[in-house]
């Protein structure tokens, strides 16, 4: 059982920021065309975070020209380059799917504070 | 060469592949595995090695089967005989690890399924079972059996509850996707049976690959 977390710890990136719902973040996601590879940022805010060692996923939603848009990374996928916090948001539950409902200035999070 | 190796499941987990892709694997801690006797076409007409894994409380081992494993040195938990090309390569008391396997072959993996005990055609066989309101008055029984006077019995193989699991299975052809010898692990592609910490064979394939 040991050996089996042990070989779970090793595949986990431990290099992402520390980031939770609320928060806007930045992902930084590889994308490979034919032979070329680049990269394209996903920015949007975290919806939700789903736990489990190296199964654990991380939603991220947008609002694109008009249309909601959501999408779930494995937190410990190579595809994603590095995640960017761009602000920290202060929400009171961990998963805040009820954003969905709401649009415009209702949608907006209230930033966290630090002391 | 040895031709198999007796291991322990130690659960499921998944890998990524570089283009982001996630792999289902199963890991198994294989070997070291021991010879406990070896069989040649001269004294037992047809070539195999027995082996044996693990270790169990020696006061619930047989005598017979302790002197039998003295040889080789241990008091095992499970002894399996694999098939092998060459037997006077081996001796009594040999330790086998995984190098016989290397990444990207395939093996069969045999185990014990996960016990069910006895268990209703829905849990056993995947029927859909009946209406639970509706003046309906059975749920999950298996409901009409046959027809009538012709042919007058139940056909053969008709699917009935009864023991389901607890039984020998052999997954075939999975792929090795890593091994990592200094911790006697292998990782396997899919599924294998058992329960976690459940003892399995995993054997090089029969016939030619």
């Amino acid at each position: 059982m040991e050996k089996l977390k042990q070989l779970e710890k090793e595949m986990m990136r431990l290099d992402l920021p520390e980031f939770a719902p609320g928060d806007t973040v930045k992902v930084h996601v590889k994308i490979k065309e034919g032979e070329k590879e680049r990269i394209q940022v996903y920015q949007g805010v975290v919806i939700s975070k789903r736990r489990g060692t190296v199964n654990a996923t991380f939603t991220v939603r947008k609002v694109s020209y008009g249309v909601g848009v959501e999408r779930i990374f494995p937190t410990h996928s190579p595809i994603i380059e590095k995640v960017e916090v761009v602000t920290r948001g202060r929400v009171r539950r961990a998963k805040i799917y009820y954003l969905r409902k709401l649009r415009g200035k209702a949608a907006r999070i209230r930033e966290r504070r630090f002391n | 060469m040895c031709k198999g190796l007796i291991g322990r499941k130690l659960g499921m987990t998944s890998l990524f592949e570089p283009n982001g892709g996630s792999v289902p694997v199963t890991v198994v801690e294989l070997g070291p595995c021991v010879v406990t006797q070896v069989k040649t076409k001269a004294t037992d007409g047809y070539d195999a090695l027995q082996l044996g894994f693990g270790t169990k409380k020696i006061r619930r081992l047989s005598k017979p089967l302790l002197g039998h494993m003295r040889a080789a040195g241990g008091n095992f938990a499970m002894l399996r005989e694999v098939s092998v090309d060459d037997p006077t390569a081996y001796t009594v008391g040999q330790t086998i690890g995984t190098d016989i396997f290397k990444v990207g072959d395939r093996v069969d993996v045999i185990g014990t399924t996960k016990g069910r005990g006895f268990a209703g055609v829905i849990k056993r066989h995947g029927f859909s079972g009946n209406r639970a309101t509706h003046g309906v008055k059975m749920h999950r029984v298996p409901g009409s059996v046959g027809n009538a006077t012709y042919p007058g019995r139940v056909v053969k193989g008709k699917k009935f509850p009864g023991q389901y699991g607890n039984q020998r299975q052999t997954m075939k052809h999975l792929q090795i996707v890593d091994i990592r010898p200094e911790q006697n692990l292998v990782l396997l592609r899919g599924a294998v049976p058992g329960h976690r910490m459940g003892l399995v064979l995993v054997n090089r394939p029969q016939g030619v690959r």
